[in-house]
């Protein structure tokens, strides 16, 4: 006779729900740190103080929350430089599992267009249920990357989400637009592009960042990949940097103290304008 | 130059006033211009566009496209790209268009330039000015192959009523199985009254100064005597004050209106990337060392709450 088997069952369920989610992060210059171009190539100079993108921290947050509530694994995916370990470390701190950084000189200068076709090969391998990214990077200010990864990996889509939910086989965003909020429902595998305002990340613990560095991580060239040269870099990029200069200036500034008649004052300073 | 393509984006019936402000930049840099309406039951909507100066609409109608998901979208623009040879494909920044923009990118493997505010033809080509670290820096960005993709920062440029009429041009196109996924469960539109921010002419914003959530009481009868809209700074918006939708700055929205009233805002650097780039910069704030007022065009010093009510009413004296 065959009664209910818990152990089985429940491992079944788990099994069912249990997400791989890969979480898209980014190494940026401290937002402290002063930010320069470099006036040869127009990149941003990244020598400096760097820092895990902030929103992307937002991202890993919604990963753990998600995985404590269904179980799973998490992965944190990035391109760039070796030193961007650095900051896969942190996510790894906050209680994300492994980590892989795709690091190969070819891919420094890539555009939208080459970071996302490797982003989308490391992304293949993974074959994570969701894939998360944060909203926007603070150093090139384009909350983009995500939609041109979705269509590369022909999976749909939902940003700007500032409450997410798991249920079954199916993620329910609650998408910010400019007019309001739009409920989006996507079966997995999917893609999903997290807002700061969808959590409040948690520090790394002591436990954390001890247990952070006996964590995996990998790092892959774009031979591991499969990525050829040409698909990255300048040669990969549809877009160039041809020059840079400060902005025209704006005139100039008036700086007046209320003297009772502040309000009079820019009533004038708005009709010489022409703004009324 | 050959053609361009202006997505122009919809809602509620209109076009939106962003597209309609790349359309008429798009018009003065030669070549064939043409608007893309992407909807369902669009036919009128697109016709609207002849009057800022498209003569040719291309207008993918489809149920599939009713609700406003951008996955659908990258689909049926990448077939008037390809119905069309377009050199240029131009969009006015949103959150759709974004989503769209960068799609339509990977799906072409085409170059996507974004948050310009300035595209100028250079010798058949273009060139598109971005401003970089802050504003501090305006960087010239090109294209290496066609077509050229372009999101442009809202309200960079004011559209032009040309009384003309467009011909308006269906395109059939395929959906992708992943690019209809996606379902619109419920859409929760917020009402504010007036216009958007990224439409708005005039935009009062409010921030920490205000003293409390009622202070935007304020800013809204001052938007309201000015014919504009209400922003507010991530502070406030994070505090619950006001919506996120009103957010301007690093984590919200840039918008370059033609006037910036900042009251009780101290302009920090998430707020000012999202705003310095409008036409004039008006600050009121009690705190005469605010770094708002190292690039407010007038920065007045003093109470906000004797200033703006002040103020709303000589506005409303002189409309009048």
């Amino acid at each position: 006779m065959t009664g209910f088997d818990c152990v089985t069952a429940c491992a079944r369920v788990a099994r069912v729900l249990a997400v791989k989610i890969a979480v898209c992060v980014k190494q940026v210059p401290d937002a402290a740190a002063a930010k320069r171009l470099d006036p040869a190539t127009g990149r941003l100079d990244r020598s400096g103080e760097t820092a895990l993108n902030a929103t992307d921290v937002n991202a890993v947050e919604e990963a753990l929350r998600l995985k404590e509530a269904h179980g799973g694994e998490i992965v944190v995916v990035s391109v760039g430089p070796e030193k961007a370990l650095e900051s896969l470390r942190k996510a790894l701190a906050m209680g994300a599992d492994r980590a892989v950084l795709v690091s190969d000189p070819a891919v420094a200068g890539s555009d939208l267009v080459a970071t996302s076709h490797v982003l989308a090969k490391a992304l293949e391998r993974e074959a994570a249920d969701l894939v998360l990214f944060g909203q926007q990077s603070s150093d090139s200010d384009g909350a983009v990357l995500w939609a041109a990864v979705a269509d590369r990996l022909r999976r749909p889509m939902i940003s700007q989400v500032a409450e997410l939910k798991l249920d079954g086989g199916t993620a329910t965003g609650k998408r910010q637009t400019e007019f309001g909020y739009d409920v989006i429902a996507v079966p997995l595998p999917a893609v999903v592009a997290v807002s700061d305002a969808i959590n409040e990340p948690r520090y790394p613990s002591l436990k954390g960042i001890m247990s952070a560095k006996s964590k995996p991580t990998e790092t892959l060239s774009l031979a591991d990949l499969g990525v050829e040269g040409e698909r990255v870099g300048v040669a990969g990029s549809r877009t160039t940097v041809m020059g840079m200069a400060p902005p025209p200036p704006k005139g100039g500034q008036v700086k007046i103290e209320d003297d009772g008649n502040a309000a009079e004052k820019i009533v004038d300073f708005l009709a010489e304008r022409k703004l009324l | 130059m050959g053609t361009t393509l202006v997505f122009l984006e919809h809602h509620g019936g209109e076009l939106q006033k962003g597209g309609l402000g790349v359309l008429a930049r798009a018009a003065s840099l030669g070549g064939e211009v043409a608007g893309v309406v992407l909807g369902h039951g669009v036919q009128d909507v697109a016709a609207q566009a002849g009057a800022y100066g498209a003569s040719t609409v291309y207008v993918v109608d489809h149920e599939t496209l009713a609700p406003p998901l951008p996955q659908p979208r990258v689909d049926a623009l990448a077939a008037v790209v390809a119905e069309t040879g377009a050199e240029n494909v131009l969009f006015a920044g949103s959150v759709l268009s974004a989503d769209v923009a960068a799609g339509l990118a990977a799906r072409l493997d085409a170059g996507l330039n974004w948050d310009l505010t300035d595209l100028v033809a250079d010798g058949g080509g273009l060139v598109g000015k971005r401003p970089a670290l802050g504003d501090t820096v305006l960087v010239d960005v090109g294209w290496t192959t066609t077509p050229r993709l372009a999101l442009v920062r809202s309200g960079s440029f004011e559209p032009v009523e040309t009384g003309g009429t467009a011909t308006v041009t269906p395109v059939s196109a395929q959906f992708e199985d992943f690019s209809t996924q996606p379902v619109l469960v419920e859409h929760l539109q917020e009402t504010t009254s007036g216009p958007s921010i990224e439409e708005a002419d005039v935009i009062v914003a409010g921030g920490r100064g205000l003293g409390a959530p009622e202070g935007f009481k304020l800013c809204e009868e001052l938007a309201d005597a000015l014919g504009g809209a209400v922003a507010a700074t991530r502070a406030v918006v994070d505090a619950g004050w006001y919506p996120y939708s009103t957010q301007v700055g690093q984590t919200g929205k840039s918008v370059s209106p033609r006037l910036y009233i900042a009251l009780g805002i101290s302009g920090a650097i998430q707020h000012k990337v999202g705003m310095q780039s409008s036409g004039t910069i008006v600050a009121v704030n009690k705190d005469p060392n605010a770094p708002i007022f190292d690039f407010a065009d007038l920065g007045v010093i003093g109470d906000l709450n004797q200033i703006a009510p002040k103020l709303a009413e000589l506005v409303r004296a002189r409309k009048a």
